[in-house]
C-alpha cells in the first residue's frame, strides 16, 4: 500500500496535469478503497503478483499458486477431468433456464418440449446444449478415469480419489438417466422402463430376483417401486426423476466435487510423478 | 513461550522464524525450474479448452436436434427398446445372463472392481507417468474390461441390435418379422441329465464352483512353486479379491463364447435362480 495519507489528498488538478484525464481516473480508480476491497494486488506482471493472482480468487484459488512444469501439459491430463466439471458447470447453467419451461407432470411434460421448440426464443437450442452436454460429459468421464488409469494416477497416496472419482462416475451416469425421462416422449419412457426393469431383478430386493419372493418382495413394495413411486413408469416417477436429476443428484455429486478436487490438491497435485 | 513486541504496526506475536529465502520470489529467474506458475500457464490452458468445448458443443448444438419421438405411450412398445446407450452394454448382456447377474451383480462388480484398483495394484511403478512395460497385466486387464467388455458391447447395443434384439448390421433394413429359430439347451442337457433336477442343479453348482475354485487357486499354487515375489507381497486376501474380479469378468466373454458356439442358455439352473 503505497498511498499514505498525503498522496490520496493529492490534488486533482496536479494529477491531471501529470497524467491526463484518463491517467488521472484510471489512478483514481486503481487507488480506490473500492477497487482496493476487490482486488488485493497490483496489475503489473511479476511473479508475486502472478502467486497473488491466484492465491486471491475464490475461483482461481482452486488451483495452487505454481504447478509442475509438466502439468498443464496436453499428453499428462488430455484435459478431461476439467472439460468434464466444465460441463457440469454448462449443464447447471442450461438446466436453470430450462426449469424455466419444464413442468414435470404428464400432462405438459412433453408439450413443454415443443414449446421450447416453438415458442421459446433460442430454446431448442438451449435443450440441445444440455442434451450433448450430458453426452459429452458421460464421454469426458469414461476418458477421464482412462486418462488416471493408464498415467497410475490412481495408486498411493491418491486411491482415495479414485474412489471418489469412481462415485462421481456413477452418478455422472444417474444424472443423465434421470434427465432421459425428463421429455416425455416415447424414448425416454420405454428406456428408463427397461432401465428400471433391472431393478426388478435385485437379489433379495427386487420381486423378481434371486430370493425376492422369499422375502415378500411383490411389485408393490419393493426396490423398483421405491425408485419409481409406483409399479411403472408414471406421474410419480416423472416427479422422482426430476427431483433426483435438478435437485438431489446434483447436491451430492457437488459435494464429492468438492472432495475430489480438495484431495488432488491434498495427493500432490494434477498428474505426474510424484 | 512467544514474545509480545510494540512495533510501529502495532502488536505480533511471533508465532516461529525461519531464516531464508521468502517464498515469493520477484523475479521469474528464481522460479524453481520445475514448477510453472499457474497463472498464466494452466489457467489459460484451461481457459482455451473452455473456449474449444464451447465453439463444439455449440455447433454440435445447432447442427443436430437433440432427439424427441412421440408422447409416450405404456400401451405401445417399441421393438427393441434400447435404454439410453451408456448402459447398452449391460442391456448387451441380457442375451446372455439373467437380469439379476446383467442388471444388478455385474455393475455392481463393476463398480466395486473400479474401487478396489488402488488397493489391490501393489505395483510402485507407473506412478504418473505412461509406461506399459512396468504393469503388463494391470494395463490389460483394465483395457480388455474398458474398451472390449464395456465399449464394444456398447458399439454393438448402438448400432447392430434390431427388433427382437436381433443382429442387424447398420446397413441392413430392420425387419421385425424375422424370426431366429435358435433352441437353446441347458449345460446338463448335454449329458442327458434335467437341468431342473436337483442332480442337474448339483452338477451345475459344482462347474461354476469349481470354475472359481480352479481359477483362484490354480494361478495361486503356480506362483507359490515359482517363489513369486508378487504373491508375497500381495497377500491371499488381495490375490482372492484380484482373482475373485478377474474370473468373473472372464465369465462373460466365456459364457459369450458358450452361447454363440453351443447354444448354452444355462449352466447352472436352480429353483431361484439361473447363472
Amino acid at each position: 500500500m503505497s498511498n499514505k495519507e498525503g498522496k490520496e489528498k493529492l490534488n486533482i488538478r496536479e494529477l491531471i496535469k501529470a497524467k491526463g484525464i484518463p491517467g488521472a481516473i484510471k489512478d483514481l480508480t486503481l487507488n480506490s478503497q473500492v477497487w482496493r476491497s476487490f482486488f488485493r494486488h497490483g496489475l503489473e506482471d511479476t511473479p508475486k503478483t502472478r502467486m497473488q493472482t491466484v492465491i486471491s480468487n475464490s475461483f482461481l484459488h482452486l488451483h495452487p499458486a505454481k504447478v509442475k512444469r509438466h502439468a498443464p501439459l496436453f499428453k499428462y491430463t488430455w484435459c478431461m477431468g476439467g472439460i468434464t466439471f466444465f460441463t457440469f458447470l454448462l449443464l447447471t447453467i442450461t438446466c436453470v433456464f430450462l426449469m424455466f419451461y419444464y413442468h414435470p407432470n404428464v400432462r405438459d411434460a412433453y408439450w413443454d418440449m415443443k414449446g421450447l421448440e416453438y415458442h421459446v426464443p433460442f430454446g431448442l437450442l438451449l435443450r440441445n446444449l444440455h442434451r450433448w452436454g450430458a453426452h459429452l460429459m458421460v464421454i469426458t468421464v469414461w476418458f477421464h478415469m482412462f486418462r488416471v488409469f493408464m498415467t497410475g494416477s490412481y495408486k498411493p497416496p491418491r486411491e482415495f480419489n479414485w474412489g471418489i472419482g469412481v462415485v462421481l462416475l456413477v452418478f455422472t451416469l444417474l444424472l443423465s438417466f434421470t434427465g432421459y425421462l425428463l421429455p416425455w416422449d416415447q424414448l425416454g419412457f420405454w428406456a428408463v422402463t427397461v432401465g428400471t426393469n433391472m431393478a426388478r431383478a435385485t437379489p433379495g430386493l427386487g420381486h423378481e430376483g434371486p430370493f425376492g419372493e422369499m422375502l415378500g418382495m411383490t411389485a408393490y413394495n419393493d426396490i423398483r417401486f421405491a425408485l419409481l413411486g409406483g409399479s411403472m413408469v408414471g406421474g410419480n416417477a416423472l416427479l422422482r426423476a426430476y427431483i433426483w436429476h435438478c435437485v438431489g443428484l446434483p447436491l451430492i455429486v457437488s459435494a464429492f466435487l468438492i472432495v475430489h478436487f480438495w484431495r488432488i490438491r491434498k495427493d500432490g497435485g494434477i498428474s505426474g510423478k510424484l | 513461550m512467544p514474545d509480545k513486541k510494540e512495533t510501529a504496526q502495532g502488536r505480533y506475536r511471533a508465532l516461529a522464524f525461519v531464516k531464508g529465502e521468502s517464498l515469493a520470489k520477484e523475479k521469474d529467474s528464481q522460479v524453481s525450474e520445475d514448477e510453472l506458475h499457474t497463472w498464466p500457464y494452466l489457467v489459460r490452458k484451461e481457459f482455451l479448452a473452455v473456449i474449444i468445448v464451447m465453439i463444439i458443443l455449440m455447433i454440435w448444438s445447432i447442427a443436430l436436434d437433440a432427439p424427441l419421438e412421440e408422447p409416450s405411450d405404456p400401451s405401445l412398445t417399441p421393438n427393441p427398446a434400447k435404454a439410453p446407450w451408456y448402459f447398452l452394454g449391460l442391456q448387451e448382456m441380457l442375451v446372455y445372463f439373467d437380469p439379476w447377474i446383467a442388471g444388478v451383480i455385474f455393475p455392481s462388480l463393476i463398480v466395486m472392481g473400479l474401487m478396489v484398483i488402488p488397493y489391490v495394484d501393489i505395483n510402485p511403478k507407473g506412478n504418473g507417468y505412461y509406461t506399459f512395460k512396468e504393469r503388463k497385466f494391470a494395463i490389460v486387464t483394465f483395457c480388455f474390461g474398458f474398451h472390449v467388455l464395456w465399449i464394444l458391447l456398447i458399439i454393438v447395443g448402438v448400432f447392430m441390435r434390431g427388433p427382437g434384439w436381433l443382429w442387424f448390421w447398420p446397413w441392413e433394413e430392420w425387419d421385425s418379422h424375422r424370426i431366429v429359430a435358435e433352441t437353446n439347451y441347458d449345460l446338463t442337457q448335454f449329458i442327458g441329465i434335467d437341468s431342473k433336477s436337483l442332480l442337474g442343479s448339483i452338477i451345475g453348482g459344482g462347474i461354476v464352483t469349481i470354475y472359481f475354485f480352479l481359477g483362484m487357486t490354480v494361478p495361486y499354487l503356480l506362483m507359490k512353486m515359482r517363489k513369486s515375489q508378487m504373491l508375497e507381497k500381495l497377500g491371499t486376501i488381495r490375490y482372492s479379491i484380484v482373482a475373485f474380479l478377474f474370473w468373473s469378468m472372464l465369465g462373460l466373454p466365456i459364457k459369450m463364447v458358450l452361447k454363440l458356439v453351443l447354444h448354452l442358455k444355462y449352466i447352472w439352473v436352480t429353483p431361484w435362480f439361473n447363472i
